[in-house]
């Protein structure tokens, strides 16, 4: 009994934590619409600057204190200087190049934290007064963790104040159902986005802060809570501050009991509940649907046409220089290039879902790693020869995206991102955990190619061709009445019910052929590699994907290979040359948001535009 | 020929009776007008006719066939065209595209992987647009159109398939009003000429007095007058509920 009492006041701990940062992430959510993927790292950089600024302070109640909530106003102060600098200039911009904003963010200071701090774990001081345990029906708690679970019931009566009974507060929920007649109204949005920001990101730092007495402060803090935030953020419902508390409650409690009853598959147990949730109640637990849509003019797409001559041989000039590389180059060009060419159509797989299908997804990896480990598996299991393996592939990945794409089809806009995530989060989770089959974190060793094909040069080709012919087959389908469908349900899905296309059944089919793509990416990787790991279905793979179409642009069909052949490029050269390299990435691609919010391919494209008249509002790909 | 035929019709939201033992016939080839003061139900009837809402009781029949529970996918397919208030057309498609996707739909070719859509029949949507003197503008993406434009894209899909009834919710509004006469003649002529049902609201009277055939007042949710033109106008009641009973300023003017 004393046991479950302990590990539901456990629970209760996590939850605090957990409703500290989620709670600045809705608000942010609610009031910019940004989903700030760098809210991980105001709360990990709270943390950081909580043990210098207490360590600084010697070892008293006072400076353990000043310390934490310094940490916490210079945080919040970090969050308004990025608003400021950064996302001011992008509001106007589509959502998702926000997003990606906020992800070159996260590796400026996953860097810039290493740079100052080290890689070393960082063990914080014991909260001063708080070091003991209470006994509690035999039961032991520290003392410090009944602080934290007082805190989050306070938080949330302080916040619910804060929104009731201040001006600025009124204006803050105004704002989260309808920002633009607040700003009808005459109210200085710059300055209000600016402030809610600083609060949400103190929100973040303060939970940072308050977490180093239970945890040490590492680098992988802000990847690793963003996830368990984002969840309980969507499940809450975005921008509801005390829905966050309700889901911070339920999947801090989930934690706590999930170890004890289900130990095999924890991990998957908080975004099934999540999964649960959004198929039950698509806008979360106290969300409610977004109460105005207005066309804002800026999310009109492009009409696409056949591709120009000069780009179609401009095609051709690469594929015949891609042919001709390994007569030429060594092994080392001939392997990146095979990587790019698999990266190549990672991507324009996630593009076809992004851009004619409309469907944003944060969880691509998820198909790119079922169809390695299908490879693996059915090559380690049934001794199959390569080929017939490697067909498992985009099969596997294919079914996975039927299944998912059921789901994940019934919701749109950034909760259908986070469903697909969710969804991409559970393979991970099974990758990581079922050891017994998927080695676990050890992956699948020795996954290579058949003898004819072990030869680095033929394996390129091998990859080239399928890659070529994966990428010009979804193209095709672009142009085909199927994409055409595509496009008609993400353009106006009204009219097109109007004119008797079913377009959930229409996105459901365009989820399941970009995962089935997605599954031949990942299963030549595997080959590629000789190995698989759960790495393959990290977020970080899934936000690889996204770059690469969101830089090279959505909106035109070439986007995604010219953003795949150089980011791959990039980071390559990059990981090569500097051990900070995450923090010259991040800065290119915030350079590239700012530079171009069309992509560079969509950039190009307009200016293509401008010089021939006549093609007004065309673009071509 | 009976058309469509509506009878008791009724919805209610919470404690509003948004429409209320509505029952009407639409004939082919006749245009057939809605009329009534904002919140009299409008709306709320024309979309229980065309599946995006369910009616609580009462029956809807085209054509011999039951429309009730239907969804609007499916009552498009039994041969019901729309067109909507604010439009609602494909953005990032040509004209041609449009009026294209309709009529790929209609001849179930969406599925299709392989073929290239833009050259499907292309032929058919560019007469049609011709009909409707569009097809110097088949070419130009929807995005671009003015507004006037749109409402004759918008005609033009409903009319791809070949319906037997067209639903139009204020298919003028937004216009100028040049442009709404040549519009509702244009459709006016096109009904008469295919014999398509219209069933259409309309705010501005100068429309519905010169295009339709006959005309239903609803307020507050209840039909108070049907029939044509001349005898509605003198509808003591209709004059009522539009102009107010005059007992307010009449008195005072006396």
């Amino acid at each position: 009994m004393s046991f479950y009492v302990i590990q539901f006041l456990n629970g209760l701990t996590t939850a605090a934590s957990l409703f500290l940062v989620a709670s600045g992430l809705s608000l942010i959510f609610g009031v910019t619409r940004i989903v700030n993927f760098a809210h991980g790292s105001f709360y990990m950089l709270g943390a950081y600057i909580a043990w210098s600024l207490v360590g600084r302070a010697g070892g008293g109640a006072l400076g353990f204190w000043a310390g934490v909530l310094g940490a916490a106003l210079i945080v919040g102060v970090v969050g308004a200087a990025i608003e400021i600098v950064l996302l001011r200039r992008i509001y106007q911009a589509p959502e998702l190049f926000q997003l990606l904003a906020t992800f070159g963010v996260v590796l400026v200071v996953q860097d810039v934290a290493l740079w100052l701090w080290g890689s070393e774990d960082l063990l914080g001081p014991r909260a001063p007064g708080l070091k003991g345990a209470v006994e509690i029906l035999d039961g032991r708690l520290p003392e410090y963790n009944l602080l934290m679970i007082a805190l989050g019931p306070a938080l949330l009566g302080l916040l619910w104040l804060l929104f009731h009974r201040t001006r600025w507060g009124t204006l803050v929920r105004a704002a989260t159902e309808d920002r633009e007649m607040v700003a009808a109204l005459g109210v200085d949005q710059r300055l209000l986005f600016t402030s809610v920001f600083f609060l949400g990101s103190f929100l973040a730092g303060l939970g940072g802060a308050l977490q180093l007495p239970r945890d040490a402060a590492n680098l992988h803090m802000d990847l690793n809570i963003i996830a368990d935030v984002f969840v309980v953020v969507v499940v809450g419902g975005m921008g509801s501050v005390a829905g966050a508390f309700l889901a911070a409650v339920l999947i801090g409690e989930l934690h706590a009991f999930g170890i004890v009853l289900f130990p095999k598959i924890t991990l998957v147990l908080v975004f099934l509940v999540m999964a649960v949730v959004l198929v039950v109640r698509p806008y979360g637990l106290l969300g409610t649907p977004p109460a105005h849509p207005r066309a804002t003019g800026a999310g009109i797409e492009p009409v696409i046409r056949p591709a120009p001559r000069a780009l179609a041989l401009l095609g051709l000039a690469v594929l015949a220089i891609l042919v001709a590389v390994p007569l030429v180059a060594g092994p080392y060009a001939v392997a990146m290039l095979t990587e790019i060419a698999i990266l190549v159509l990672f991507a324009a797989s996630l593009h076809f879902m992004m851009g004619p299908g409309g469907m944003a997804s944060f969880g691509h990896a998820a198909y790119f790693g079922v169809g390695a480990y299908g490879v693996a598996l059915v090559m380690k299991s049934f001794a199959a020869p390569m080929l017939p393996a490697l067909a498992a592939a985009p099969l596997a990945a294919g079914l996975a995206g039927i299944v998912f794409g059921w789901f994940c089809v019934r919701l749109s806009g950034v909760y259908l991102a986070m469903l697909t995530l969710a969804f991409a989060q559970i393979c991970w989770s099974v990758a990581f955990q079922w050891v017994a089959v998927t080695g676990g974190d050890n992956g699948l060793l020795g996954v290579w190619p058949a003898e004819w094909a072990k030869d680095r040069t033929v394996f390129y080709y091998l990859a080239l061709i399928l890659c070529t012919a994966g990428v010009l087959l979804l193209r095709r389908v672009i142009y085909a009445p199927f994409g055409y469908a595509l496009r008609a349900g993400r353009d106006s899905p009204l009219r097109a019910e109007a004119i008797g296309i079913n377009v959930m059944a229409v996105q459901w089919g365009g989820f399941a052929f970009a995962a089935l793509f997605a599954g031949l990416a990942g299963g030549l990787f595997a080959l590629f590699k000789g190995s698989v790991f759960p790495t393959y279905l990290a977020i970080s793979k899934s936000v690889d994907a996204l770059l690469m179409v969101l830089l090279g642009g959505v909106q035109t069909i070439s986007g995604p290979i010219i953003g795949a052949a150089l980011l791959a490029g990039l980071e390559e050269q990059l990981i090569r040359a500097t051990a900070y390299w995450r923090v010259v990435l991040g800065l290119v691609i915030i350079g590239l948001v700012l530079a171009f919010p069309q992509g560079i391919a969509g950039f190009i494209a307009a200016q293509w535009e401008r010089r021939s008249p006549g093609r007004e509002a065309a673009r071509v790909t | 020929m009976t058309v469509l035929a509506v009878r008791n019709l009724a919805k209610s939201f919470g404690g509003v009776q948004a429409v209320a033992e509505v029952s009407f016939d639409l004939s082919a080839g006749q245009l057939l007008a809605m009329i009534g003061p904002n919140g009299a139900g409008k709306t709320t009837c024309f979309n229980l006719l065309n599946g995006q809402l369910q009616p609580d009781s009462g029956s809807v029949q085209f054509a011999g066939r039951a429309l009730v529970g239907l969804k609007p996918r499916r009552i498009w397919r039994l041969g019901v065209g729309r067109t909507f208030q604010i439009t609602a057309t494909f953005a990032s498609m040509t004209v041609r595209e449009n009026v294209q996707m309709a009529l790929l739909s209609h001849h179930r070719r969406l599925a299709a992987l392989w073929p290239r859509a833009a050259a499907l029949h292309a032929a058919d949507a560019v007469a049609l647009l011709a009909e409707l003197g569009m097809e110097d503008q088949a070419e130009r993406a929807c995005s671009v159109l003015a507004y006037g434009d749109l409402k004759r894209v918008e005609l033009a899909v409903a009319l791809a398939h070949g319906p037997r009834l067209l639903l139009m919710d204020e298919p003028t509004a937004g216009m100028a009003p040049a442009e709404r006469i040549q519009l509702m003649e244009l459709t006016a002529r096109i009904a008469r000429e295919r014999g398509i049902a219209v069933l259409f609201t309309e705010h501005d009277m100068d429309v519905v007095f010169a295009h339709a055939d006959r005309i239903i007042v609803l307020n507050r949710g209840r039909l108070i007058a049907e029939g044509p033109p001349a005898a509605v106008r003198e509808d003591p009641q209709v004059r009522e509920v539009y102009l107010g009973s005059g007992a307010t300023f009449g008195a005072r003017a006396g």
